[in-house]
This record gives structure tokens, C-alpha cells and sequence, in this order.
């Protein structure tokens, strides 16, 4: 499959950046579309389109517009453009280089939702983004498709950029929603759900970057042009993001029935130094690895799921053979325990449990018995933790032991060996 | 002194909320600029302009990373050392920063110009091993491109902000 450029747009047109660039291609052509219909008939065309949510759930983006009431003011919108997921990093690009069309996308959406205040919340350290943003608003102010009674049609939308400041729990919407209040960046408990009572309490609807930078050719090609590519199911393309060990790191937008084996091997160029794969994660950080027996699944969530993993964020992490599935494992679950917001026990005691043996295994100090007990905590964490942050922690490690539980076994083994030649 | 300064931008910014609490992070980012980081002083500042009490103030700048409660150096570098990063090599790199300034994890070199922190993933794994400095991005890094960076910052300050790097190939990998 060649890449196709739906959001990737730059990598065609490289000033698209520029607003006469952009306009000169199409831009603000979708918004134009969009305008001239009845709010739901545009929540029903994105409905057709079939779609899906990129920020890591895949849910139905229509769907979510459907469940906003319509007689209660005022509304908001908030483009997630918290990109904390390791392993992601396409947010990024679309922003810096593709910022109109995230505009137009999001005046869109707010145009459907009936929504007269947008946030864009944005990670503290994409000031380059954060710039890059800032002009396209001015540019699009300037031309009428933003501020008071847009095009003549009545409608009014203010966007505002918000910056996060370093909280990767900032990413999950109900956080999203206390931090940008002005409160620690905690979850909240749903139902209710932010469609109905988000922002101050009042219908918010949350969207990410990527999912809205798709809105303004869907409504200028329509449901069924965009429905070429992709499955039933999970239509359109997708930009995975690769990194780690393949030659040609990157993002790459295909349609998103690409099977892993083509991404990893004919995109990003195959496994870097001529090593061979040992397993990829292919959801971002907190999907659970998939082995080189999976190489042929369709990177759809549904698929995906059905493989025991996720589709979560598009960010493709690939380990070669070299690597050790103990160092891994501590990678990770470091991260969840720095991340842990804090709120709930099984995730603020479970993530620093997981820590601490998963360092003790890797430092060789470890015997079975740690090896199992890693296992254990991982186990008790299950649909206990307040939000998918802990269950994130607990499912990679879960999803490791499925595959490498042995190899770590016989890490602490012959780590032991090697320390304590005595006691064996 | 925040208030003096930076009238007009707060002004403004307070129009964007229905609640004046909502502008607590930008406010802090802003009295971060001023004072280099977030004194009592400047907690108290930008409580006062919330009208709210300045531990609450200070409860939420603790809860995030960006926020600094004690002096940083005039550059702050953050590294990432994240799973993707480190794959590639970012950890071995992350010690050589640390052993080439002389510094351990969060310190400050003692000309107050460079602060390192280890950081999590910077949104840049395709493009590792990643570090920004004062939030701007230095990418595809190396022992050798790390030393070139830290003369040149030491010398003549940040290059103009930019887009990232998105096609260029990563040195010597293959
Ligand atoms: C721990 C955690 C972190 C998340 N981080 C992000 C993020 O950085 N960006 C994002 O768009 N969604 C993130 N999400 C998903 C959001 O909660 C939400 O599902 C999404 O923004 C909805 O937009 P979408 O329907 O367009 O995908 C995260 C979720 C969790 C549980
Ligand atoms: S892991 Fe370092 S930038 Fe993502």
C-alpha cells in the first residue's frame, strides 16, 4: 500500500502552513461545506464516514457529537493535544506543519456541537506548535472563519490554546477537564460523561488532534470517498507513528488495514543492523507486545483487540532480538509509577510494587519467586484502578509474561548464577 | 509585579475562562518567566490575581513537572529517556550529558547555566535520542552533536525555534 495523505498533507504541499497555500488547496473548503448544512446533518455525515476517535479509545466520533444535548448553553470543545502516549508523536507533526487544516477541523466540529468556545490543550513543551497554531487562528480570523457571526451564518467560535504543564494523566479527558479548571490533573469518575457534564459542568466534547484534522476533507469529499480506504469497521487511513529498532523511524499515513509486517517492514525499511524482530508494540507504550506470529494483523483496533493488544494511539514501538524483555518491563512500569497521578491505591501502590521487582529482576538480585510475585501485583491490579493509566501498567506487564515469561525466568537465573556463584 | 507587568496579557487571558481559576497554569507559566521559578512570591502573586489561597496555588503547580519550585539554570534541558528513546540508545547518552557537565540528575552547574532533568517522552521518538532545552528541540543526538549543542547554547544562546526534524535520515544506524 502507498501512504496516503488525508492529515499528512505537508508532505505533499510543503508551505501549507501558509494560509494563501492552504486556501489555494482546497482549505477551508470543508468548513464552507459544513456551514451551508444543518448542524446534524453534519454530525450525520461524519456518523457515515465511520470516523474513529485517534487519541486511543477508537471511538466513533459522530456518535460521541450525537450524545451532546442540544438545549443546553453553552457548550465547549477541547482538542486533545496532550501527545503524552511514548511512543506518539504524530499530533506534533499534523500541528507544526499542517496547522490550518487542525483549525478548520476544529471549527468543524464546534459548528456541529453548536459549541462558541474551543481549548486547544496543548503539552507545555510544544511551544513551536503552540506558535505555529497561534497564526493559523490569526490567519483564520482575519479571513472571517473564526470570532463573531461566521460567513454571515450567525455562528460564533473563540479558540484558545491552553497549555498543559507536564502530566501525562493530562491526556485522559476527565483529567483534561481539571486541569484546564484549574484543578490537579485528576480523573473523574464517569458516567456522568463530559458530553453531557464536562467543562464547568456544562456538554464538552473531546476530541484529538488527528481526529480533527480528518473532519474538513471528509466534508469536502464526502463519507464515501473517505470509506476508500480502510476497513468496515475502521475507516480511512491512520498515521502510525514507528520508533525504536527499523531503519526508517517515522510517521507513515496508510490506510488502517495495514498489517504490521508491511508498516515495520516495507515503510520503516525492516529491523535496523540486520537484526530480526522480537515483538512490537503497536498501540503506543501502554498497548501490550505483539510477537513476530502477529505480523500479519491489520492495524485496526478491531483487529487488534482480537489479537490481544490495542490500537490505542498509532505509535509502533519495534524491539529487536537483542533486546531484554526484563529492561523492558522496567521501562515501563517507571514510567506508569512517575505518571500515577495518585488519586486511587491500585495504581499509586501497584505501579511502585511493579517498580520495585521489576528494577530487583533486572538488576539480577531477583529470584523466582519475584519473577512470579511481578506477576501477581500486575494480577490484583486488574479492573481496580480508577482509570486505564493503571490498567495500562498492569496489561503490559500482563502481555509481556504471556510471551517471555520463560526469558525472564531464566534472566533471574543465570543473573543469580552470575552474582552468587555459591548458591547454586 | 506580575500584575505590572504583564497587564494587558492577563487581562486578556482571564476573558478566555468563565472562572478566573481556569487560568492557574498559564498565570504560573507566566510568573515562571518572570521570576525564573515559582518562588512564594510569585505563588502569592498569581494566587492574589485568582483571588485564591496561595497553598492551593502552590498544591497545583507541585502536581505538574514543568513547574520549578526551586532555581533552575538559565537553560533547562530536559532529556527523554523514555522506552522508545531508550531503545535507541538515549540512556548511555543521558549519562555522558550528565558526566560532561559534571552534574547529577537535576542539578544545576554551578555558572547557573545548565539544569538537566530526565525526561518522559517528548512526542519525538521517531526522531530519537531527543532533548530539548528550554523547550525547544534538538533531535537525532550524539556524543558529538551533544557537545556542539552545549558549546554553541553556552556561547550564543538558542537558535530560533522550528519545526522538527521529519525526513532527515538518523546518522550511522542501519
Ligand atoms: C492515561 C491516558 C492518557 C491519554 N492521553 C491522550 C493524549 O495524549 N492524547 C489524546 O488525544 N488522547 C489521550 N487519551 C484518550 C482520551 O482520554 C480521549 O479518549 C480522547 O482524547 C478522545 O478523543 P478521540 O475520540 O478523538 O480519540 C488518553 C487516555 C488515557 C487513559
Ligand atoms: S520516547 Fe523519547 S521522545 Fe518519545
Amino acid at each position: 500500500m502507498e501512504q496516503v495523505y488525508i492529515v499528512l498533507r505537508h508532505r505533499e504541499i510543503p508551505d501549507i502552513d501558509q494560509y494563501e497555500t492552504y486556501v489555494a488547496h482546497g482549505g477551508y473548503e470543508g468548513l464552507r461545506v459544513a456551514l451551508e448544512q444543518a448542524p446534524d446533518e453534519v454530525i450525520e455525515l461524519v456518523k457515515q464516514s465511520g470516523l474513529r476517535g485517534r487519541g486511543g479509545a477508537g471511538f466513533p466520533a459522530g456518535v460521541k457529537w450525537g450524545f451532546v444535548p442540544k438545549d443546553v448553553f453553552p457548550k465547549y470543545l477541547v482538542c486533545n493535544f496532550a501527545e503524552g502516549e511514548p511512543g506518539t508523536f504524530k499530533d506534533r507533526e499534523i500541528a507544526e506543519y499542517n496547522p490550518h487544516q487542525l483549525i478548520e477541523g476544529i471549527i468543524i466540529a464546534a459548528y456541529a456541537i453548536q459549541a462558541n468556545t474551543a481549548y486547544i490543550y496543548h503539552r507545555g513543551e510544544f511551544t513551536f506548535a503552540a506558535q505555529q497554531l497561534r497564526r493559523a487562528i490569526a490567519a483564520a480570523r482575519a479571513h472571517g472563519w473564526l470570532g463573531e457571526d461566521i460567513q454571515g451564518t450567525g455562528f460564533t467560535l473563540n479558540i484558545y490554546l491552553h497549555p498543559e504543564a507536564g502530566a501525562y494523566i493530562c491526556g485522559e479527558e476527565t483529567a483534561q477537564l481539571s486541569s484546564i479548571e484549574g484543578h490537579l490533573g485528576q480523573p473523574r469518575l464517569k458516567p456522568p460523561f463530559p458530553a453531557t457534564h464536562g467543562l464547568w459542568q456544562k456538554p464538552t466534547v473531546i476530541n484529538n488532534v488527528e481526529t480533527l484534522t480528518n473532519l474538513p476533507m471528509i466534508l469536502r469529499h464526502g463519507a464515501e470517498w473517505y470509506r476508500q480506504w480502510g476497513t468496515e469497521r475502521t475507516p480511512g487511513t491512520r498515521v502510525y507513528c514507528v520508533s525504536g529498532h527499523v531503519v526508517r523511524p517515522g510517521n507513515y499515513e496508510l490506510p488502517a488495514s495495514v498489517t504490521a509486517r508491511e508498516l515495520i517492514f516495507e515503510h520503516a525499511g525492516g529491523i535496523w543492523k540486520g537484526h530480526r524482530l522480537k515483538a512490537f508494540i503497536p498501540g503506543g507504550m501502554s498497548a501490550p507486545l505483539l510477537t513476530p506470529e502477529h505480523l500479519d494483523v491489520p492495524l485496526t483496533y478491531d483487529d487488534l483487540a482480537a489479537a490481544g493488544s490495542m490500537g490505542g494511539s498509532g505509535g509502533v514501538i519495534v524491539l529487536d532480538d537483542q533486546t531484554d524483555i526484563a529492561w523492558v518491563i522496567a521501562k515501563q512500569v517507571a514510567f506508569y509509577k512517575h505518571e500515577s497521578c495518585g488519586k486511587c491505591s491500585p495504581c499509586r501502590e501497584g505501579t511502585y510494587w511493579q517498580k520495585m521487582l521489576a528494577d530487583r529482576i533486572l538488576s539480577g538480585q531477583a529470584s523466582r519467586r519475584d519473577v512470579e510475585l511481578l506477576k501477581a501485583v500486575s494480577d490484583q491490579m486488574t479492573n481496580t484502578c480508577f482509570c486505564p493509566l493503571g490498567e495500562a501498567s498492569r496489561m503490559v506487564v500482563q502481555g509481556a509474561y504471556k510471551y517471555f515469561a520463560d526469558e525472564l525466568y531464566q534472566w533471574v537465573e543465570e543473573r543469580r548464577r552470575a552474582v552468587e556463584p555459591a548458591a547454586v | 509585579m506580575l500584575r505590572e507587568n504583564r497587564s494587558t496579557e492577563i487581562e486578556e487571558l482571564l476573558g478566555h475562562y468563565p472562572e478566573k481559576r481556569a487560568a492557574m497554569i498559564p498565570l504560573l507559566y507566566m510568573a515562571q518567566e518572570e521570576y525564573g521559578y515559582l518562588t512564594p512570591q510569585a505563588i502569592k502573586e498569581v494566587a492574589d490575581i485568582l483571588e485564591l489561597d496561595p497553598t492551593d496555588v502552590y498544591g497545583v503547580a507541585r502536581f505538574y513537572s514543568l513547574f520549578y519550585l526551586e532555581p533552575v539554570g538559565k537553560f533547562v534541558i530536559r532529556f527523554c529517556t523514555d522506552l522508545p528513546c531508550a531503545l535507541v540508545g538515549a540512556e548511555e547518552l543521558y549519562r555522558y550529558l550528565l558526566e560532561t557537565l559534571g552534574l547529577e540528575e537535576g542539578g544545576t552547574t554551578s555558572d547557573g547555566i545548565f539544569t538537566v532533568q530526565e525526561a518522559v517522552c517528548l512526542a519525538s521518538c521517531g526522531t530519537a535520542p531527543v532533548m530539548q532545552i528550554n523547550f525547544q528541540y534538538f533531535e537525532h543526538l550524539t556524543r558529538e552533536k551533544l557537545d556542539e549543542i552545549l558549546a554553541l547554547v553556552r556561547a550564543q544562546g538558542l537558535p530560533p525555534n522550528g519545526k522538527g526534524l521529519r525526513f532527515a535520515p538518523r546518522p550511522q544506524q542501519q
